[in-house]
């Protein structure tokens, strides 16, 4: 049962604290957003001065970078993702803790960059794994980075424990492998994980 | 038994291992019903730093490679000492030369000594 909001300011200016256990949950959640230690190319750069005492990202509780999957559940795709590099990143996000969330960082993260007609270059990290927030950029600013981690704070912040829309942890139905694509003839396969991309309908 | 003088202790004791304990519990019971574990084949690999591991952990290193190693290291320290010893060659009295020079002459010594062992020749 959630409060009305005017009450609750109301209340709060009488010095009385209300909240619910979906909103204690959430607020720890995503105060303590462990990201993984993973750069891929010159976004890296920026992500790493995002974490430095100039930008600090401290300050949203995601400073502890861990250099292992099985302890971080944010995943920052920062920078070109080429096709032999594409099967680990997958394999890596398989590897996450749940709750898991993925930042596509930097223009080439998003949809392949300048390198789109290139031969060798994924043309977005979204064809495998779902991502939660893209960001444009070439490379982003850091203060870009640091709105997309908060989005991805907004978005944590509103998600409900229960029903429609709640985090993955939650929800036993929620799909926790993601195929990891191989190195085939002429491109990676599949071109796409079924249910994560759509693929787009071409018209001539 | 509650005339005992331990009694208030021992009430205490089992308050601060309840205090101590069941926040673990909670935590135990809420991660097995609301979190449902997602385990794969994936997820429970060994490795991860997102590569297929390959064979297994528990092969045989060849020894040679470790007298390369203990070589290596012995002239990577003589090259530290020799490196001042060169800036300061032309300020030195022959005792510190003569004392440079006998350090050299024992690691070429092992170096002679290793050589004619056969260490250097990779087989």
């Amino acid at each position: 049962m959630a409060v009305d909001q005017n009450l609750k300011i109301e209340l709060g200016k009488q010095g009385i604290f209300v909240t619910t256990i979906e909103e204690l949950y959430n607020w720890g959640r995503r105060s303590s957003v462990w990201p993984m230690q993973f750069g891929l190319a010159c976004c890296a750069i920026e992500m790493i001065a995002t974490t430095m005492a100039r930008y600090d990202l401290a300050r949203f509780g995601a400073e502890v970078f861990r250099p292992s999957p099985r302890q971080a559940d944010l995943m920052i795709v920062s920078g070109t993702v080429t096709k032999k590099m594409a099967p680990q990143v997958v394999r890596l996000y398989n590897q996450m803790a749940e709750p898991r969330y993925v930042i596509a960082m930097g223009a080439c993260a998003i949809s392949g960059g300048p390198f789109k007609q290139g031969y060798n270059v994924l043309k977005g990290i979204d064809r495998y794994i779902p991502v939660d927030v893209h960001i444009p950029g070439c490379p982003p600013r850091p203060e870009a980075l640091i709105q997309a981690f908060m989005t991805l704070q907004k978005k944590i912040d509103g998600q409900p424990l229960t029903g429609e829309g709640r985090p993955r942890h939650l929800d036993a139905e929620a799909q926790g492998e993601f195929a990891v694509p191989e190195q085939g003839e002429h491109d990676l396969e599949p071109t796409s994980n079924k249910g994560v991309w759509p693929v787009p309908i071409t018209i001539r | 038994m509650a005339s005992s003088s331990y009694f208030s202790l021992s009430v205490l004791f089992v308050a601060a291992l309840g205090f101590g304990l069941a926040p673990l519990g909670l935590a135990w019971l809420w991660a097995r019903v609301y979190s449902p574990p997602k385990p794969n084949a994936i997820k429970n690999a060994i490795y991860e730093c997102g590569l297929e591991s390959k064979g297994d952990a528990w092969m045989g290193f060849r020894s040679a490679y470790y007298l390369y190693g203990i070589i290596f290291l012995i002239f990577d320290v003589e090259a530290v000492f020799l490196l001042p010893f060169a800036v300061a060659f032309t300020g030195l009295g022959a005792a510190a030369c003569a004392a440079m020079l006998v350090f050299v002459l024992l690691l070429v010594e092992g170096l002679a000594w290793a050589w004619a062992k056969g260490v250097l020749t990779w087989q």
